[in-house]
């Protein structure tokens, strides 16, 4: 256990030596003269740099973007762009460097929970902003992180609520042993149970772990009607590869997965996990010519087959929520873009029309989709509402609220 | 207590120790005889999934499984003696140093892997004579691990032989017992260690094959691995076949029984507890070894 830990120390130690022989700042492609400076902070070397760094492609996308239309308050935009090297201590170091001595005016990034929770501090000793992209477990709430990844009750509970109309009584929960799988599961049996279901049982496996015969012996046994995955990263191959084995196919037992998105399916290879379910805000087949035109820009500028997933969509619209919140508040200041931001009312996306509500999360829409051949995912949820944040489910944590 | 469900945790107890067996022969094989510690092990393990993989590439279909089984053993082998001839080799009286050394050069590995075959890692498909399963009395027997628990048999069977009928393996024997007695009546004992070193990782690279029919292949596949094998090698008395099998075993089933009350991170928490007792009432392992090595 020590090695691991020494082997993710030097691992970072070495990263942050690369880092520090190429210089930072990479990726600007204007003189910082009369521009102002954002930071984008994300994995782009370790275990977690095959997710982030599709998701840094899509801000600079969009920084290059508002670049090419004026930039913003008459100012470009310069990315100073930092490797957070899938470790939660480089995260908080670099977040402290990006806003201390490169003097950026906010910053995109984070993926991880652990990151995020990470960097929190920083930005609140700070008073800057981060603009975090990815789904979460809510249970938190700063006024110095503007959370555009679905809360519990706009991912989580939609599918659950999906799950109940499709006539599914019986539930198993399938995660990896950190925050973010424990937290949502917390606040699913929740909701299962007082909907009057049940849940037959709940098995957790190490990050990275891969022996799950132990986890499908207790599933053939509980024999649930639909199976939900808060499996994260490589996990999840071994998890459909053993079940696949043990004669259990998503198409044979439903599982409804939190975690993997176009860019995993791919990876994955589809023919694994073809026929299972995903719950995400954004779906690269959604139909609009918003989307369409965002998902040409992206391939054009990285690959005509590059899959586009939802943290990137939100990664996106950051991007431009930030451009258009300091526009309203005239200046670059975190304090007044973030009171801006959730004034802004409803902007256009990729994703349809959302906002940022008062506590610093996005109102959107949430989507069930199926997991076609071609690595795309068939929307079968009916269209539903835009779904207000709420960062503590009322069930699982009563008496919390989320005030800014 | 359900008994299915027993029977079902006995069976992935033993599949587990087959893959425990296999990542730990190879350890148990160069601790014997050169009293080093392979940190880099592990990326053996790794070396034969990615060798399987491109061998699937290569020839996909029912018959490139089997040909990946020799293609690992011989590429795990060979990057096993590149490691013993140019580092463990030169390093061999200052056993710290070789740790670290080795440390190292797993670490290179992970990230020549990562650079080479990206960070998501790679999925071998398995063959479709190993994707389905029998149901013998409410056990689910997946053909995969079937097939697993026979190549870890073949291996066992196949080492035993090597060590007992062969002039290496007798060899290796001598060595093992008194090395300096093994040198001074002319065994040529550098060249010994070199063999034992390549088979030792060529058994991991077949290891490798092996898990890559149950997980994805990724560069920090050997981590997963290394850790249960290095338990299984000082529980099983370090250097010893017959308790490095034993300790397996008595691990794997564990570890499987212990996840039908807990999770699989308490179960391996379990695990370490559980060695750690048995370490502090037999210190020597399940088989003592008796060596004059470390009198030396």
């Amino acid at each position: 256990m020590i090695r691991t830990r020494l082997g993710t120390f030097a691992v970072s130690a070495f990263a942050l030596a690369l880092a520090s022989c190429s210089g930072s700042g990479t990726g600007s492609d204007k003189p910082a003269g009369d521009g102002v400076a954002v930071g984008v902070l994300h994995s782009l070397t370790g275990t977690m740099a095959i997710s982030e760094i599709t998701v840094k492609n899509a801000e600079m996308l969009a920084i290059e973007e508002i670049n090419a239309s004026g930039g913003v308050l008459g100012k470009s935009v310069t990315a100073v762009v930092e490797d957070g090297a899938s470790d939660p201590s480089t995260f908080a170091q670099k977040a402290a460097k990006l806003i201390e001595s490169d003097g950026v005016a906010t910053v995109f990034g984070g993926w991880t929970s652990a990151s995020r929770k990470a960097m929190l501090p920083v930005f609140e000793r700070t008073k800057n902003l981060l603009w975090y992209p990815v789904q979460f477990e809510g249970n938190e709430c700063s006024p110095n992180i503007m959370y555009s990844g679905a809360q519990p009750n706009q991912q989580a509970l939609p599918a659950l609520e999906w799950a109940m109309a499709q006539g599914h009584k019986t539930y198993f929960l399938v995660g990896s042993d950190y925050v973010y799988p424990r937290t949502a599961n917390l606040i699913l049996k929740k909701h299962i149970e007082k909907a009057g279901m049940k849940v037959l049982g709940e098995s957790y496996v190490p990050l990275g772990g891969t022996d799950f015969s132990g986890v499908i012996a207790k599933i053939q046994q509980a024999r649930p009607a639909i199976i939900i995955n808060t499996l994260n990263g490589d996990s999840n191959v071994a998890f459909f590869k053993q079940m696949q084995a043990a004669g259990l196919s998503p198409k044979t037992l439903p599982v409804m997965s939190f975690s993997i998105g176009e860019q995993e399916a791919k990876a994955m290879g589809t023919a694994l996990v073809e026929g299972s379910y995903a719950a995400w805000n954004y779906f690269q087949s959604l139909p609009g010519d918003a989307n369409a035109k965002f998902v040409a820009a992206y391939q054009k500028k990285f690959g005509a087959d590059a899959a586009i997933t939802d943290p990137m969509v939100h990664a996106y619209l950051d991007v431009y929520a930030w451009k258009a919140a300091a526009e309203k508040a005239g200046s670059f200041d975190p304090d007044a873009v973030r009171k801006a931001a959730v004034s802004l009312g409803s902007f256009a996306t990729p994703m349809g029309a959302v906002s940022f509500a008062p506590n610093q999360s996005l109102v959107q829409k949430a989507f069930i989709g199926k997991l076609k051949p071609d690595g795309q995912f068939e929307i079968v949820s009916q269209p539903g509402a835009d779904i207000q944040p709420e960062p503590y489910d009322a069930l699982a944590f009563p008496g919390k609220s989320c005030k800014l | 207590m359900d008994f299915a469900l027993f029977l079902n945790q006995l069976f992935n107890g033993f599949s587990l120790a087959s893959l425990y067996l296999l990542a730990s022969l190879g350890l148990a094989l160069s601790f014997g005889i050169m009293r080093v510690i392979n940190m880099a092990h592990g990326e053996m393990l790794m070396l034969g999934g990615y060798l399987a993989w491109l061998t699937l590439l290569v020839v996909p279909g029912g018959a490139g499984i089997l040909l990946a089984v020799p293609v690992a053993f011989a590429g795990a082998a060979a990057m096993g003696g590149l490691i013993q001839t140019s580092l463990i080799r030169r390093l061999s009286s200052r056993p710290l140093d070789t740790l670290l050394a080795t440390w190292g050069v797993s670490l290179i590995l992970q990230q020549a892997a990562r650079d080479l075959f990206g960070a998501i890692g790679v999925e071998v498909r398995a063959p479709d004579w190993l994707m389905g399963s029998f149901t013998v009395a409410g056990v689910t027997l997946p053909s995969a691990r079937l097939f697993i628990i026979a190549v870890a048999v073949l291996v066992l069977g196949a080492l035993a032989l090597v060590l007992l009928k062969t002039r290496i393996g007798l060899l290796t024997r001598a060595v093992n017992q008194d090395r300096m007695m093994a040198s001074a009546v002319g065994i040529d004992v550098k060249r010994v260690d070199f063999t034992v070193f390549c088979l030792g990782s060529g058994i991991a690279g077949l290891a490798g094959v092996m898990l890559a029919l149950l997980g994805p292949v990724t560069p920090n596949v050997g981590q997963s691995y290394i850790i249960p094998a290095f338990l299984v090698v000082v529980m099983g008395g370090l250097g010893s076949i017959v308790g490095t099998t034993t300790a397996a075993i008595v691990l794997g089933v564990f570890s499987a029984l212990a996840q039908m009350f807990v999770d699989v991170s308490v179960a391996q928490m379990l695990l370490l507890v559980f060695v750690i007792l048995f370490i502090q009432i037999r210190p020597q392992g399940v088989v003592a070894v008796r060596t004059r090595q470390l009198d030396v």
